[in-house]
């Protein structure tokens, strides 16, 4: 294997590819920097800790540091501006709840469309196929009215909405692995007394675990991360999910306040980072995975 | 057997059938023949036949961000595939700390487009502040913005599928190139490049639809300004629905005209690179 060979300057590598880790992760330094400073340093010294110059000495730069530091100040404000854990919770809701809901349903209706196999189940598969390369904007207005006239806009009924519009993919995926699965397994089971219903959530369910994890996966990206679906479908006088609220840091007149702004953007990479640290391996097995079938 | 399954149908399958109506089915529908109609809400559609179509091609905005997202993807693909490409090959020989390289890359990619678009707002106003520049200066800025920060979003996920691509060649397969006398340009033109093709198309297929598509970024950096110059066709349309009064018709028919777009991309795209395909 290739990947067993040693590399014959390994280390000038190893060095290179050090400082661009740094200068990779940099962005987000210089975020959680700013969220600790003063508004009005944040878009005029983005890169220091404070305003000085680097030739007036030790001094005047703890002066500036002192004189930009405003503590949780920025934390707290934009905290109470847009409701960060109201928001942390409403996006927490719907992207569990929805991704349980898409891998429930979908692999249910995937294993249906493969061992049915008639003309329905098959128009019911190209259709989803078909849905995967329609863009969000075709949609987008239609969509928006219609969950508005079923009453779809808080965030139970918005799962429904990520069912529909997340199937194309998810059925996708699960049918191909579907596919892969001998008869045989299930028609033993069938044979020993099993219902359709007991030898899916016994027999074919576990069978389906890897993939389920990997449209987990994919489906936790999009939609904890989704702006505009829930931005047109959600009633945002109510509810509002962490891109929405950030967006709504904004403001009517495009001026920003720079200081809740930073702080929010820490709080809503922190949560990111610590789920990856903790599924790490899974993700990125996830996304192979994902992308070799589609 | 499928006859026993057969009767299960409302538990297994029709669930997600009336989500996908609600979801797909019927917006779809309704979205093209809306397109064909005048409208503010959908209750209220005259039929207009064509003209929202010859409007599109009148609207200047339009024109120029379909040329704007035209050269904002294609730069996007090539600069994301490149790189991504470069970096999974020094990463599959063996350096030291590869496993945390790999970590670091990829996690740009969990952070949304959103709180991407602030991330580096802030930053690039910080760089222009210098030369009394803002970002929205000029649309070139704009442009370049969006570029690197898309970079910074996809090396990564893009990095991890050519390893994956490239770990699956089999090692006696460049072994044996090595010794039939190959440099090690020709290994690469020769053995690697067509053994991850597969890869190839994934990645391309990925970076062309991302890069069309691309909307919470363009809204976060620039929303478009300065006066809508570095628009993206998606908020492009997005502007035409909810900016314009009396414009949702034509907002429609856009909306047709760059599905029918994709469509064409995502399809042609697969068609040619799944030819250069080899079988492993």
């Amino acid at each position: 294997m290739s990947n067993v060979r040693k590399a014959k300057h390994g280390w000038i590598f190893t060095i290179i590819f050090t400082i661009l880790s740094v200068l990779w992760v940099l962005p987000i330094v210089i975020v959680f920097m700013n969220s600790f400073k003063l508004k009005a340093y944040i878009n005029r010294f983005p890169f220091q800790l404070g305003p000085f110059k680097m030739t007036d000495g030790w001094d005047r730069f703890v002066a500036g540091v002192q004189k930009a530091f405003v503590g949780l100040t920025n934390y707290a404000e934009g905290i109470r501006k847009i409701n960060f854990f109201n928001a942390f919770g409403t996006s927490l809701f719907i992207t569990v709840c929805s991704v349980a809901v898409i891998i429930l349903c979908t692999s249910m209706c995937a294993w249906y469309i493969i061992r049915v196999n008639d003309k329905f189940s098959k128009g019911l598969y190209c259709l989803c196929l078909f849905s995967m390369i329609v863009p969000f904007q075709m949609v987008m207005f239609t969509l928006s009215k219609l969950s508005n006239m079923l009453h779809l806009g808080n965030p139970v009924g918005i799962i429904l909405v990520y069912l529909g519009f997340g199937a194309g993919l998810a059925v996708f995926m699960f049918t191909g692995f579907v596919k892969s699965i001998p008869l045989e397994i299930e028609e033993a089971a069938m044979i020993d007394g099993c219902s359709p219903i007991q030898t899916y959530f016994q027999v074919v369910f576990p069978i389906l675990k890897p993939t389920a994890i990997t449209v987990a996966i994919l489906q936790v990206m999009w939609i904890w991360n989704d702006y505009l679906l829930p931005y047109l479908v959600l009633d945002i006088r109510k509810w509002k999910t962490i891109p929405i609220a950030i967006q709504y840091l904004k403001g009517g007149y495009g001026s920003i306040d720079w200081g809740a702004m930073m702080a929010m953007l820490v709080l809503a990479i922190l949560p990111i980072i610590i789920f990856y640290g903790i599924c790490q391996k899974y993700i990125i097995e996830g996304v192979v995975a994902g992308a070799v079938k589609g | 057997m499928n006859k026993s399954i057969k009767k299960y149908f409302p538990l297994f399958a029709l669930p997600t059938l009336v989500a996908f109506t609600i979801g797909f089915i019927i917006p779809f529908a309704m979205g093209i023949y809306l397109s064909f109609c005048k409208f503010t809400t959908v209750t209220d559609a005259k039929f207009v036949g064509l003209s929202n179509y010859t409007k599109i091609f009148g609207d200047e905005t339009f024109v120029h961000s379909l040329w704007y997202t035209a050269l904002f993807t294609i730069v996007s693909v090539l600069a994301i595939n490149f790189f991504a490409f470069v970096i999974a090959m020094l990463l599959t020989k063996g350096i030291r700390g590869t496993n945390a390289f790999r970590t670091i890359f990829f996690m740009p990619n969990l952070i949304g487009g959103i709180v991407l678009g602030y991330i580096w707002q802030l930053i690039f106003n910080g760089i222009l502040a210098n030369y009394s520049r803002t970002l929205v200066y000029n649309e070139k800025y704009g442009f370049w913005g969006m570029i690197i920060l898309m970079c910074w979003q996809q090396i990564g996920y893009m990095m991890i599928i050519y390893i994956a691509g490239i770990q699956n060649i089999p090692g006696d397969l460049i072994e044996a190139a090595e010794i039939d006398g190959a440099t090690s340009w020709q290994v690469l033109k020769n053995v690697t490049l067509p053994m991850v093709m597969p890869s190839i198309t994934v990645c391309t297929f990925l970076t062309l639809t991302n890069g069309f598509k691309l909307f919470d970024q363009n809204l976060a950096l620039t929303a478009g300004e300065p006066a809508k110059r570095s628009q993206l066709l998606a908020l492009n349309i997005y502007d035409t629905f909810y900016g314009r009064n009396g414009w949702e018709g034509v907002g429609q028919a856009k909306a047709v005209v760059f599905f029918i777009l994709v469509a064409i991309i995502a399809l042609g795209q697969n068609y040619l690179t799944r030819r250069k395909e080899v079988q492993q």
